[in-house]
């Protein structure tokens, strides 16, 4: 259950323009609470806003969201936090990829800019919470203390995207999504139902700032092609690429290898190094993991102090694996109960109790089943 | 409530809500020759009439619009264009830099698409265009400059121009020069035959009459390449069928702009210089925009500039208290961008953001004054602790 408020708060709505966020603005309103809408502009381009280019911050998905402000009947502003995203999303988003990981910018974004930017400058100018459009749910503990839980209907669950919010970031977000068991065509029926018309509006790419979806071709614009080798795991050479940052760990798709493996299997990208442009290729059973280290943790609450038996989540859309976890000296080492295949540094590992989570950490290094040591992503 | 953004649009006016709501159950079209297209041209010309009256033109020189912006696209486009056709030298474009934007853009899309050579021409720090510097900017090649663009007042910092000597200057080069009217009408003076000017904006709903009608004064030697071809109404310079409600109900609010336009400064001036006085007191550091001096600026104009503040902070706080004013920097996509009037007047960006623009009206009252005295000092503070992201 989202928690039921004592007294009507003073809450600033993120609206994207899409139709989660607008339901959440409009059941934040209905419950009472004075709510504010604001569009976040986070284009690189503050042109797009005029040119109307494609993408999620583009000038039409602002003028949706001033719409079903309207219709909510909530005071409407943009924000431009475009500066902040590129700083601590885009250009974060493609450093990572240069080094051969695997960013998840949704997380980064909820971290740094929904959560940060966006709650620092609510808080100032008085509001006390931030709400979004996110399926998950807060739940207050008897101590006062807040717990992030995933949502009532896992087939729908951010909780991952949300997993690197700390406690103080959590007492201000309101998630008034996180308690439905609906699908997605209810949500629309209920935007329908309240007059918002996002309510038909498609569902947006799951990175905003590459409007078409086309990741490769946003890496290779931003830092330029170079051709490497593909090797095989005895280092024999299979085939070239055009820049060792546009591959993902377990990707099998556009490897463009002219040959098949002598065992006629399919080979996935086992391992990315950037220092000499090379990409290894092999067999699936190559991508195996026992173990992961995983930096930069993150708890919703206190940190674990000693080992422990958690479920983790390692991307936005992964299933649970058991895990035993234990923090040492800010490194999280995390051992699988069974080999888990395609595990990309620079993904989150996020920790469950439960439904509850406990807290993220960026994957940094895994072991491979095939393998003694680590290698290093 | 207090409604402090008169410079977006203010009320309609009792009478002229009458006379338009009279004339939407009245049938014709103003260019039909039977009795009731006949009729309406009637309601029209006497309209034109009375609105030439009201701004010292001749009815003949009234063209209406759909408002201001189609006004100032029709200057400054249609007059660019016969200018050059007449003489192909003519390409040069003098403008201030803190013209509405209806001219800024218009001006623009000129150097972008028609060849213009556009000269923004300096301004001091009210914002201000001196007659020397409009002279020195046409001596450079008389012969070269197609149009002198520059507005009466300003609609964000509240600044009048010397319009007049301005005019004289362009007219001593017999270039034509047009002003953007639309804020000083009905607070000023503003007489059309007198200003020497070739061309000049009003609109509609700046002055107590409906949004969607304005209209370019023009003189009669004047036949700028029209931007609306069609029906050859007015002039053959604005084809379209004639809005005779707005039309009639524009006109009333014209002469009633024209005819109270000293009572208006008396009255509003006091309640904005008190206005002035209020927020000074709560904000010490508060910088008045445009010209200090009461006869250097629209008297129901209010400018401010509060560093360290964001303007759009400062809105959503008074708005969240029911007090409504702008930033004074209109934005289609309602992003904060620093005002280009500020920076044309030296403002440093992080400044031109911190900005507020209260304008008054003829519904504002004392009491809208105390709400903002009482609201603006925590508003800055808070605006503040957001800081500038």
């Amino acid at each position: 259950m989202t928690e039921t408020p004592q007294r009507p708060l003073r809450v600033l709505a993120a609206m994207s323009g899409g139709v989660d966020s607008a339901v959440a603005a409009a059941r934040a309103a209905e419950a009472g609470h004075d709510v504010t809408g604001v569009h976040l502009a986070l284009s690189a381009n503050p042109q797009s806003f005029r040119t109307g280019a494609r993408g999620c911050c583009t000038i039409e998905d602002s003028r949706d969201a001033r719409r079903a402000a309207d219709v909510i009947g909530i005071p409407f502003y943009v924000w431009d936090l475009a500066e902040r995203f590129r700083e601590d999303v885009v250009d974060d988003f493609i450093a990572e990829y240069e080094a051969g990981r695997t960013p998840n910018p949704c997380l980064r974004c909820n971290e740094k800019i929904k959560f940060a930017a966006l709650l620092d400058k609510a808080l100032a100018l008085g509001f006390d919470a931030v709400c979004t459009g996110h399926y998950a749910t807060v739940v207050r503990g008897e101590d006062g203390s807040r717990e992030l839980h995933r949502a009532s209907d896992m087939a729908k669950d951010q909780s991952y995207v949300l997993g690197v919010l700390d406690e103080k970031q959590l007492a201000h977000a309101m998630f008034p999504l996180g308690d439905t068991l609906t699908t997605k065509d209810e949500i629309r029926a209920e935007a329908e139902r309240r007059g918002l018309a996002v309510a038909k509006k498609p569902d947006s790419h799951d990175i905003c700032f590459i409007a078409d979806g086309d990741t490769q071709g946003f890496l290779a614009s931003r830092l330029g092609t170079a051709e490497g080798d593909i090797v095989d795991e005895s280092g024999t050479k299979v085939g070239t690429h055009e820049g060792a940052f546009g591959f993902t760990i377990g990707q099998r798709k556009g490897l463009r290898i002219g040959h098949p493996a002598p065992d006629g299997k399919p080979r996935y990208v086992l391992d990315i190094s950037p220092v000499n442009n090379t990409v290894t290729v092999g067999p699936a059973e190559s991508l195996d993991v026992t173990a992961l280290t995983a930096i930069k943790p993150r708890w919703c609450g206190t940190a674990p102090a000693g080992p422990g038996s958690y479920t983790a989540q390692l991307r936005a859309h992964g299933g649970e694996t058991e895990v035993t976890a234990e923090l040492v000296d800010g490194t999280l080492h995390v051992t699988f109960t069974e080999p888990v295949r395609g595990v990309a540094p620079g993904q989150a590992v996020v920790l469950y109790d439960g439904t509850r989570v406990v807290g993220s950490a960026t994957i940094a290094t895994t072991v491979r089943r095939t393998e003694a040591g680590a290698t290093a992503g | 409530m207090a409604y402090l953004d008169h410079a977006a649009t203010t009320p309609m006016l009792p009478e002229a809500i009458e006379a338009m709501t009279a004339q939407l159950a009245v049938t014709g079209n103003a260019s039909s020759l039977h009795a009731a297209g006949r009729r309406a041209r009637r309601t029209v010309e006497e309209s034109r009439e009375t609105l030439a009256d009201a701004l010292g033109a001749r009815p003949s020189e009234v063209v209406f619009t759909s408002g201001g912006t189609e006004a100032d696209n029709l200057a400054v486009k249609g007059l660019y264009w016969a200018r050059r056709d007449a003489d192909p030298r003519r390409t040069r474009v003098l403008a201030s830099p803190v013209e509405h934007h209806a001219v800024l853009d218009a001006v623009d899309w000129l150097a972008e698409h028609e060849g213009a050579n556009v000269e923004y021409l300096p301004v001091d720090r009210h914002g201000r265009v001196h007659p020397d510097v409009l002279r020195e900017a046409i001596l450079r090649d008389p012969a070269d400059v197609a149009l002198v663009t520059v507005m009466w007042a300003n609609n964000e910092i509240g600044t009048i121009m010397p319009v007049r000597e301005l005019a004289d200057v362009a007219r001593e080069f017999d270039v034509p020069m047009h002003a953007d009217a639309v804020q000083a009408f009905g607070q000023l003076e503003v007489d059309f035959a007198r200003s020497g000017l070739a061309a000049m904006t009003v609109s509609g709903h700046k002055i107590g009459g409906p949004i969607g009608i304005g209209a370019l004064l023009l003189g009669r030697e004047y036949a700028p390449v029209p931007v609306l071809h069609g029906g050859g109404q007015e002039r053959h310079v604005r084809s379209g069928t004639l809005d005779v409600p707005a039309i009639a109900s524009f006109a009333l609010a014209g002469r009633l702009a024209a005819d109270g336009h000293e009572e208006f400064a008396r009255g509003i001036g006091g309640l904005r210089d008190e206005l002035v006085a209020a927020v000074r007191a709560a904000v010490p550091d508060a910088v008045l925009g445009g010209d200090p001096a009461p006869g250097g600026r629209l008297p129901a104009n209010a400018h401010f500039t509060f560093p360290g503040c964001e303007g759009d902070s400062l809105l959503l706080l008074l708005d969240a208290q029911g007090i409504e004013c702008s930033t004074g920097s209109a934005c289609t996509a309602g992003i904060a961008q620093p005002s280009h009037v500020l920076l044309a007047t030296g403002a440093t960006p992080d400044l031109a953001r911190g900005t507020l623009r209260f304008s008054l009206g003829h519904t504002s009252t004392r009491q809208d004054i105390d709400e903002v005295a009482r609201a603006i000092g925590p508003a800055v503070e808070r605006a503040r602790t957001a800081g500038l992201s």
